[in-house]
C-alpha cells in the first residue's frame, strides 16, 4: 500500500507509466497548485514494490508494508 | 466470571486486530532533504537524484560533516532543499570551491552537484584540472543536453540534430561541433579514480544510480581520490515532450550517444 502526499504532487505521470499493477491513475479535481494529484485505486491490488517511489521527482509517495 | 472474561477476550482481541491493521513505513522521504516542495518543473530529473543523494548520506552516516557545492543551474536552490551544509560557488566553478574546502578541512565530506551547462561549458577547465590533480572531491554530474534554467539553449552535450531554443533546425555538427562526452575524456587522465555514467529513466537504473552514487562517496571517505557519476536525466518542458515520453527519448537517443558503463574503476 501506498500513500501519496496530494499538496506535493505535480501530475507528471511517471509512477503510472512504471507501476506494474497499473493500480494508480489521476484523481479528478485539481490541488492547490493547478495539478491533477494522482491517487491508489485499489488497495488490495498494490503489492508495495516501490517502483512509484523509485521514480517520483517530487518524494511524495510513503510506501508501507503489513508488520 | 465467565463476563469478565469476555471482556478481556474482547479487548485483546481489538488489540491483535489493530496490530493486523498497523502498517509499517518502508521507504520514505531521506532524513537529509528538506521538506519542502521543489521549484523544479512537473516530471523533472533533479528531484530523483536529490533524493538518491540524500539517501546515500543517510546510508553512509556522512549528515554532520557534508559540504556541498550547488551550480548555476536549476539545481541553485540545493540549500533549500538539503539538510546539510551547501554552499554556492561562481558558474561552473563548483570544483575549484570544493578543491579549497576539501584542503582546509580534509576530515569534511565535500561533493559538487552541477548540471552540463555548467561542468562542460564554461567549468571544463576546472574540472578538468581538478581530476588531473585528483582531489579528493566528488563530482554527481547531471547531464539533461541543454541549458534548463535559461530557457532550453543548446549545451555541449546536445544532440547532433536535436532542437532546442538557439538551434531551431536541430544542432548541426558543421557549426556547433559534436557532443562532448565527459566520462571518456577524463578517463584518460592518470588523476582520476572512479568514472561511470548512469541514466535514471526507469527503476532499474535508477537503483544502479543509487550504487555508483555510494561507490563514489565511499570512494572519497577511504581517501582514494577523485570521482565523478555522470548521470543522463531528462528536461521535459525544454525537449518539448510530455514527462513520460521523455523518458523514452532517452532510452531511444540519449543513450546510443552516451552509452552507460564504468569508464574508471581505480579503488
Amino acid at each position: 500500500m501506498i500513500k501519496i502526499n496530494s499538496k506535493k504532487c505535480k501530475g507528471c505521470g511517471l509512477c503510472i507509466s512504471v507501476c506494474p499493477k497499473s493500480c494508480l491513475l489521476f484523481s479528478e479535481g485539481f490541488n492547490k497548485s493547478g495539478y491533477r494529484w494522482v491517487i491508489l485505486k485499489g488497495k488490495k491490488s498494490c503489492i508495495s514494490c516501490g517502483f512509484c517511489y523509485l521514480i517520483c521527482p517530487d518524494v511524495c509517495i510513503e510506501v508501507l508494508h503489513k508488520i | 466470571m465467565l463476563l469478565q472474561n469476555m471482556k478481556y477476550l474482547k479487548k485483546y482481541f481489538i488489540f491483535i486486530i489493530i496490530l493486523i491493521k498497523m502498517k509499517k513505513i518502508i521507504l520514505s522521504r531521506p532524513k537529509s532533504l528538506n521538506n519542502v516542495v521543489f521549484s523544479y518543473c512537473p516530471g523533472c530529473g533533479h528531484g530523483i537524484i536529490h533524493r538518491l543523494v540524500s539517501e546515500c548520506i543517510d546510508e553512509l552516516s556522512i549528515r554532520e560533516k557534508t559540504i556541498a557545492v550547488t551550480p548555476v543551474g536549476c539545481a541553485v536552490f540545493g540549500y533549500d532543499y538539503f539538510n546539510f551544509d551547501v554552499t554556492e560557488a561562481p558558474h561552473g566553478r563548483p570544483p575549484a570551491v570544493a578543491t579549497g574546502i576539501k584542503r582546509t578541512n580534509p576530515d569534511k565530506f565535500v561533493f559538487t552537484y552541477q548540471g552540463d551547462g555548467d561542468i562542460s561549458a564554461i567549468g571544463i577547465a576546472e574540472t578538468i584540472h581538478a581530476a588531473n590533480r585528483s582531489e579528493n572531491i566528488s563530482i554527481i554530474f547531471v547531464n539533461n543536453t541543454v541549458y534548463g534554467m535559461t530557457g532550453g539553449q543548446m549545451a555541449p552535450t546536445t544532440l547532433a540534430g536535436q532542437i532546442t531554443a538557439t538551434t531551431p533546425f536541430g544542432r548541426n555538427l558543421k557549426n556547433e561541433g559534436f557532443p562532448i562526452k565527459l566520462c571518456e575524456l577524463l578517463s584518460v587522465l592518470d588523476g582520476t579514480v572512479y568514472l561511470e555514467r548512469v541514466a535514471i529513466h526507469n527503476p532499474k537504473n535508477i537503483i544502479n544510480a543509487k550504487k555508483a552514487i555510494k561507490r563514489a562517496f565511499q570512494c572519497q571517505i577511504d581517501q582514494k581520490g577523485f570521482s565523478l557519476i555522470e548521470i543522463v536525466s531528462n528536461c521535459p518542458v525544454n525537449w518539448n515532450m510530455s514527462p513520460v515520453d521523455s523518458m523514452k527519448w532517452i532510452e531511444d537517443k540519449l543513450i546510443k550517444t552516451f552509452p552507460l558503463k564504468i569508464f574508471k574503476d581505480k579503488i
